[in-house]
């Protein structure tokens, strides 16, 4: 079992305690990162996500996380997993309250047609894997809560899709970024799976 | 697509889930941990819990029964009970629920809706609301609170709709009419709730048989059921299985996540 290298990005707003919850069950050893040297020696980080991208990006950046976070994960290379508004900051933009993100992954993230569909998005949908992987992985029902979703510029991001009144972008991916609009860590046994994989990476 | 969602929703008593009838007459059912798991086994899409005292007695929510679950079931979880200011929503998101479901003290602090939609996000915020016919009401549907038992003068339609005006991103009505009853949703309730509002609904109170999530789910546009009688209370004659309740609503052309 590896012990260490695990840190999630613990801010206010986040559901930091349910993706400790998670990989508890997954036996994997994490550790809660508030200070940028929690994340020095990080193998993976990974940033959960409710409420807002705006708020998300604030907490990131009174936290004074923003240089370090890139420090690891671009300059390092370390693994990074961002969930539901930590995968939407991945982006340059997001829509929502007109916020400029991280910009890690060109594209923006823009509101679903409430005059279409429910917002927000609250339930289980089926998500479908488009990219091929190296580990195990299948198309499968997770969990979303999402009033945005991401519009990737580079379709070679895009690693799922899953429909709400046409498709949108389930999960993204580029190189050790990873990331998924649904909650992995609520999505039941699939979602352990899933996380299960992504973690040996 | 996105699929109906098959709700647990547990009534805690000292950690305890109980199950009572329109309100009242709670029986005892189970260790709520242990009921958590198993419906988790069996599952169940998302699970709710009111500590249905908290409120009365003027105590913060029961904390440890919320951590315990959390650490056991792997999808959404609601709670709901006690919940009076910003510092007990964190206290419950932090124990490591999802959502919080705010209900009378919403209806005396309209701003706990607000505020909690701003500080965790709308999607954190599920106002739930018991509501009773009274015919003299605009829209045929007055809000109770107090554990149903007290009259607000206010129009159940009208209430929700500021309710997502003010933030709250899932709204549950609790047919007090038809709660215990094992008589089915109320299916004209769920029809004025879904062209007032346009946040996802849950329908709770009233089911008994499997029909009646199909007449919900087909009638309405009602994305999500409560059940609990007819999963667990040993007032029920027989209890269904989740996977035979998914079963029945497959073949009926209803999207489900499959078991």
């Amino acid at each position: 079992m590896k012990t260490d290298g695990i840190k999630i990005i613990d801010y206010k707003a986040g559901n930091a305690p349910s993706v400790m919850h998670a990989l508890e069950r997954l036996g994997r050893k994490a550790e809660f990162a508030r200070h940028p040297a929690d994340l020095d020696h990080a193998t993976h980080i990974i940033l959960p996500g409710v409420g807002s991208a705006k708020a998300t990006m604030a907490s990131l950046r009174e936290m004074g996380l923003l240089s370090s976070l890139e420090e690891a994960v671009i300059n390092r290379n370390v693994f990074f997993l961002g969930i539901c508004v930590g995968m939407q900051i991945l982006f340059d933009y997001s829509e929502e309250e007109d916020t400029d993100c991280l910009g890690w992954l060109p594209g923006r993230v823009v509101r679903f047609d409430a005059g279409q569909v429910r917002v927000p998005q609250m339930g289980w949908n089926q998500v479908h894997f488009v990219a091929p992987t190296s580990y195990p992985i299948k198309d499968d029902y997770f969990y979303f809560v999402n009033s945005y979703h991401a519009v990737p510029d580079n379709q070679a991001n895009l690693w799922g899709q899953a429909d709400y009144c046409g498709l949108f972008t389930a999960a993204v991916r580029q190189d050790n970024i990873y990331g998924t609009q649904f909650h992995a860590e609520k999505s039941g046994e699939a979602g352990l799976a899933l996380l299960n994989s992504i973690l040996q990476l | 697509m996105l699929t109906k969602r098959l709700i647990a929703c547990f009534d805690i008593i000292n950690g305890r889930v109980t199950k009572a009838v329109r309100f009242q007459d709670n029986i005892d059912v189970a260790p709520a941990e242990e009921l958590a798991v198993s419906m988790y086994e069996a599952e169940i899409d998302e699970l709710i819990f009111y500590d249905v005292t908290a409120s009365a007695e003027k105590r913060p929510i029961d904390i440890e029964t919320v951590k315990k679950v959390a650490r056991a079931v792997f999808i959404p979880f609601t709670v709901g009970g006690g919940i009076k200011d910003l510092s007990s929503m964190y206290e419950a998101l932090k124990a490591g629920a999802e959502k919080i479901s705010v209900d009378s003290m919403a209806v005396r602090n309209p701003q706990l809706i607000t505020d909690g939609a701003k500080a965790f996000g709308s999607q954190c915020v599920v106002l739930s609301t018991q509501v009773k016919r009274i015919e003299t009401m605009p829209s045929g549907y007055e809000v109770y609170i107090d554990g149903a038992r007290l009259a607000t003068g206010m129009d159940a339609i009208e209430w929700i709709r500021r309710g997502q005006e003010l933030g709250a991103g899932e709204i549950c009505l609790n047919s007090i009419d038809n709660d215990g009853t094992l008589s089915g949703y109320d299916i004209a309730l769920m029809k004025l709730a879904e062209s007032a509002v346009s946040v996802p609904l849950i329908a709770s109170g009233g089911a008994g048989a499997p029909v009646h999530l199909k007449t919900l789910f087909t009638e309405t546009q009602t994305q999500a059921a409560i059940i609990s009688s007819m999963l667990y209370s040993p007032r029920m004659e027989h209890n269904y299985s989740v996977s035979r309740l998914k079963e029945y609503l497959a073949e009926n052309g209803i999207a489900v996540r499959p078991v």
